[in-house]
């Protein structure tokens, strides 16, 4: 523990912190470009310089490790000139086009030239200029503004983990760029746009369309996956501009995946803006009375035992407030066919801690030894997956999977075991004669992760035994540790589960309201924001759609019900840790779109059953009352465990994982024109997989 | 005798004689009022008058959709949306200016980097309705054509003084 002075005051920090990490703790703010939190110490950038005593020349404060009876001074004349120099340098190549950089604004260079650097410049010869390089569609670049910083590599190379940027010559020659003109392959790419400090790495979708001080900024929780990423959505007026991440260190960092980022041009296209009744086959705009008026008819018509003949499904980004609304109405109604699980997962229960993500996001990087069952999870959970990457860039941390990715091959951005690609590799591990159930059985805190491709299976409920029995088996449920783990995919689900959004006593699940619906034996099929269905096993059922975007349950619908994205409505959404996050409003539903637990609670009281609730405060006290996970906010709480899983013969069949298209995974994707973009350069392509067919020069 | 000189003025009407020379001398003296609209008086280069969006000699336009002026502008006066033209170039798809807004401080001028939105010479743009007030894109160019000459001069004129 060396004690140092930095600026007359005396500080004792951990050996190996650096200068500039000491200067931070004594809040002294050190100007730096290319030193990052969460990436390695390049010290090229020269600003952080500051003056240390018995030192001839200034110090790199970045790159220097404290130690005992350092005096620093970083206010000194020699510290300021240093920096003033370093700066002059930096702008010597600078192009001076900061009104036409979507930087300006919120650049790092323009605001510490403002601070450290001179009035103006000494500059008179020709400035350099660098071609611009191709990064795929996501990403714009001015290279001629790049500074060299190299975060961008080290960011690809260390959290990304995909080795493809790269510096090629030297000196003022420099220039960064893929070695091979290619799109980068990483479903983190957005992020360089955040590590850049300058204008060079700019959000593509976002160009030119917005500066920042004329963005509304409203903090919320991201759906496109079931991490809950916390994100910041900035708009203008009634349109949202852009995505940002937003610091959770527990789950996603500072970091966010592209879908989530770059999706936000489908939350403006196809969209449900009023109400619509299918007339003679065809859907025709009403007002709201009319679209209540047809499905109170229909319910009308079923008589007294209607309860068995109603049906619903909640999608994959509803908010457990709608599901809440959701559910009650249908149990006035007296109906038990309810299920969240549109992919037919057999999970669920009394035992919470049956289908969380125990060990939690951040609990990743104290574990030791980790076994993917039936989950792609650099798919399915970019940054669950850059979590298990950051521990295994740690070292002591054997990876082995099971099923979930097609082979060996696949690039989940770390080394990893294959084991095989079907249950019966499971069951080999969880009665102990595998190998790698001898590096389970020695690791202190291994983890198992259940990927949902494994459990939306017809033997989904014995393999989520075999899973449990291994982590039993292993250690993984003794004490402080639990390391038995779901990983969901979708948004809504684990607040589903929470809420008991499952089929009651006798009640059909997904597979049991199609069947019902094709046989004839439903007849009205409520489907909040469900999209993921096989639409046309609902043969002749009234189809009611309650959601955002035309997608494939609105084509099927015979009344639409237009609902608010996720950026449209106060909601609360459960992620996959059971971590519950309260979304904020950004914006207002289009037209006559309404959030969704109010459009449910005006039809209760068509049906003349009215939900107890006339604000979201009340109905979040009610829904608290009954499960209080999800009135205690940002919170992680264990959940229970006990006998979940049903032993079960399993199949041969290998398990895979069920993101087909990581781009296209959910209706608002499906509408966004960059996502479509992406998906056919980085997933088509003759079907040779990611990047193996796409050279980036055929856009 | 004051009785008598008194009795003398006010018989001759004195104080109007008096009164009409002043008023008669001013008809041998140099003229102060211009015949508006025909004669106009001289303006200043830095006159802030009716805006205008100006065009590089080569017929490009100016502006680069920076939102400066509309980030400066104490009235909020300016609209602007952008994005980037088929070349690729930032530009503006929409530049507004509410004239009934507008307070012609001349900041947006003054935060302009490429010289593009500027006051012009005219002040003579009174409308019937006040519709007609709401500038637009289309509307600002062709102020900027029209009086390109004229504002080219006043920029170069003021020039020195920036």
């Amino acid at each position: 523990m060396p004690t140092l002075t930095i600026d007359g005051q005396e500080i004792t920090v951990e050996a190996n912190t650096t200068v500039l990490q000491a200067c931070e703790e004594l809040g002294i703010e050190i100007p730096r470009f290319c030193y990052h939190d969460r990436l390695s110490i390049a010290g090229n950038c020269r600003m952080c310089l500051v003056e240390m005593e018995k030192s001839p020349k200034p110090i790199a404060s970045c790159a220097m490790p404290v130690g005992e009876g350092m005096v620093i001074h970083t206010k000194s004349p020699v510290a300021e000139k240093a920096r003033k120099g370093a700066m002059e340098f930096l702008l010597i190549n600078h192009p001076l086009d900061c009104p036409i950089c979507d930087q300006g604004g919120e650049c790092d260079l323009q605001d510490q030239a403002v601070a450290y650097g001179r009035g103006g410049s000494r500059f008179d010869e020709h400035k350099r200029a660098v071609k611009d390089k191709y990064l795929g569609p996501l990403i714009a670049t001015t290279m001629t503004r790049c500074i060299h910083c190299t975060r961008c590599i080290r960011f690809a190379t260390e959290i990304a983990g995909v080795e493809e940027l790269g510096a090629t010559y030297r000196g003022e020659e420099t220039e960064i760029g893929t070695y091979i003109e290619a799109a980068l392959t990483s479903e983190l790419s957005g992020n360089l746009v955040d590590v850049c400090p300058v204008g060079a790495l700019t959000n593509q979708a976002y160009a030119f369309s917005a500066r920042p001080w004329e963005l509304r900024k409203t903090e919320s929780i991201d759906v496109h996956d079931a991490v809950g990423s916390n994100i910041r959505i900035d708009c203008r007026g009634a349109e949202v501009m852009r995505i940002l991440p937003r610091l959770h260190e527990d789950i996603n960092e500072e970091w966010l995946s592209d879908r989530s980022r770059y999706a936000v041009d489908g939350l403006a296209l196809q969209r449900l803006d009023q109400p619509y009744v299918r007339v003679d086959g065809k859907l025709k705009p009403a007002s709201w009375d009319a679209a209540f008026a047809a499905i109170q008819a229909r319910l009308n018509a079923m008589g007294e035992a209607k309860g068995e003949r109603i049906a619903a499904i909640a999608g994959d980004m509803a908010d457990v407030e709608s599901m809440f609304a959701l559910k009650e109405l249908f149990t006035a109604l007296g109906s038990r066919n309810l299920d969240c699980r549109q992919d037919g997962a057999k999970i669920g229960g009394k035992h919470r801690g049956g289908y969380l993500f125990n060990s939690t996001i951040a609990g990743i990087e104290d574990a030791d030894a980790l076994l993917l069952v039936g989950c792609n999870p650099r798919w399915e959970a970019t940054l669950v997956n850059a979590r298990i990457r950051k521990r295994w860039l740690a070292g002591g941390f054997p990876i082995a999977v099971i099923g979930g990715v097609a082979s060996a091959t696949v690039d989940l951005t770390y080394k990893y075991d294959y084991l095989g690609a079907g249950p019966a590799t499971l069951a080999e591990v969880a009665d102990g004669s595998h190998h790698f159930a001898g590096v389970l059985a020695a690791a202190e805190r291994p983890m198992i992760v259940l990927g949902s491709g494994a459990l939306a299976r017809d033997d989904g409920a014995a393999l989520l035994d075999l899973a449990r029995r291994i982590a039993q088996d292993n250690g993984m449920l003794g004490g402080d540790w639990n390391g038995f783990n779901v990983l969901h995919r979708a948004a809504s689900r684990v607040g589903g589960l929470d809420l008991g959004f499952l089929p009651g006593d006798g009640g059909r699940d997904v597979a049991g309201i199609l069947d019902g619906a094709g046989k004839g034996e439903i007849d009205l099929v409520w489907l909040l924001g469900a999209d993921e269905i096989d639409m046309t096993a609902l043969g002749q059922a009234f189809v009611v759609y309650q959601g955002h975007h035309g997608d494939s349950g609105a084509h099927r619908a015979d009344v639409i019900l237009p609902g608010a994205a996720y950026t449209e409505k106060d909601a609360t959404w459960v992620n996959t840790e059971g971590r519950a996050q309260i979304g904020r409003r950004a914006v207002f539903p289009p037209g006559d779109a309404r959030e969704d637990w109010t459009i449910l609670r005006a039809f209760s009281a068509v049906v003349e059953q009215p939900l107890p609730y006339d604000n979201l405060q009340q109905l979040r006290r009610h829904m608290a009352g009954e499960v209080p996970s999800l009135g205690a906010i940002d919170v992680v709480a264990a959940g229970d465990m006990g006998a979940f899983g049903m032993a079960g013969s399993v199949s041969a069949e290998p398990i895979v994982s069920p993101v087909g298209d990581y781009y296209l995974a959910n209706a608002v994707c499906r509408a966004s024109a960059v996502m479509a973009e992406c998906s056919q350069l980085y997933t088509s392509a003759g079907g040779a997989g990611r990047a193996g067919g796409a050279t980036g020069t055929d856009g | 005798m004051g009785f008598i000189r008194n009795s003398a003025r006010s018989l001759l009407l004195w104080e109007i004689v008096e009164g009409m020379a002043l008023t008669f001398s001013y008809m041998f003296r140099k003229r102060v009022t211009i015949n508006y609209p025909y004669e106009k008086g001289p303006i200043s280069p830095r006159f802030r008058g009716e805006h205008a969006l100006r065009r590089y000699p080569n017929g490009e336009e100016r502006c680069i959709a920076c939102k400066l002026c509309e980030a400066i502008c104490p009235a909020q006066a300016i609209t602007i949306e952008a994005e980037p033209r088929d070349d690729g170039s930032r530009r503006t798809t929409r530049y507004d200016i509410d004239m009934t807004k507008c307070i012609y401080c001349g900041y947006c001028e003054e935060a302009c980097p490429v010289d593009a939105i500027v006051e012009g010479p005219n002040f003579e743009f009174a409308t019937e309705s006040r519709e007609e007030l709401f500038y637009d894109k289309t509307k600002l160019l062709a102020n900027g054509e029209r009086w390109e000459r004229e504002i080219a001069a006043n920029i170069a004129a003021d020039a020195p003084y920036r």
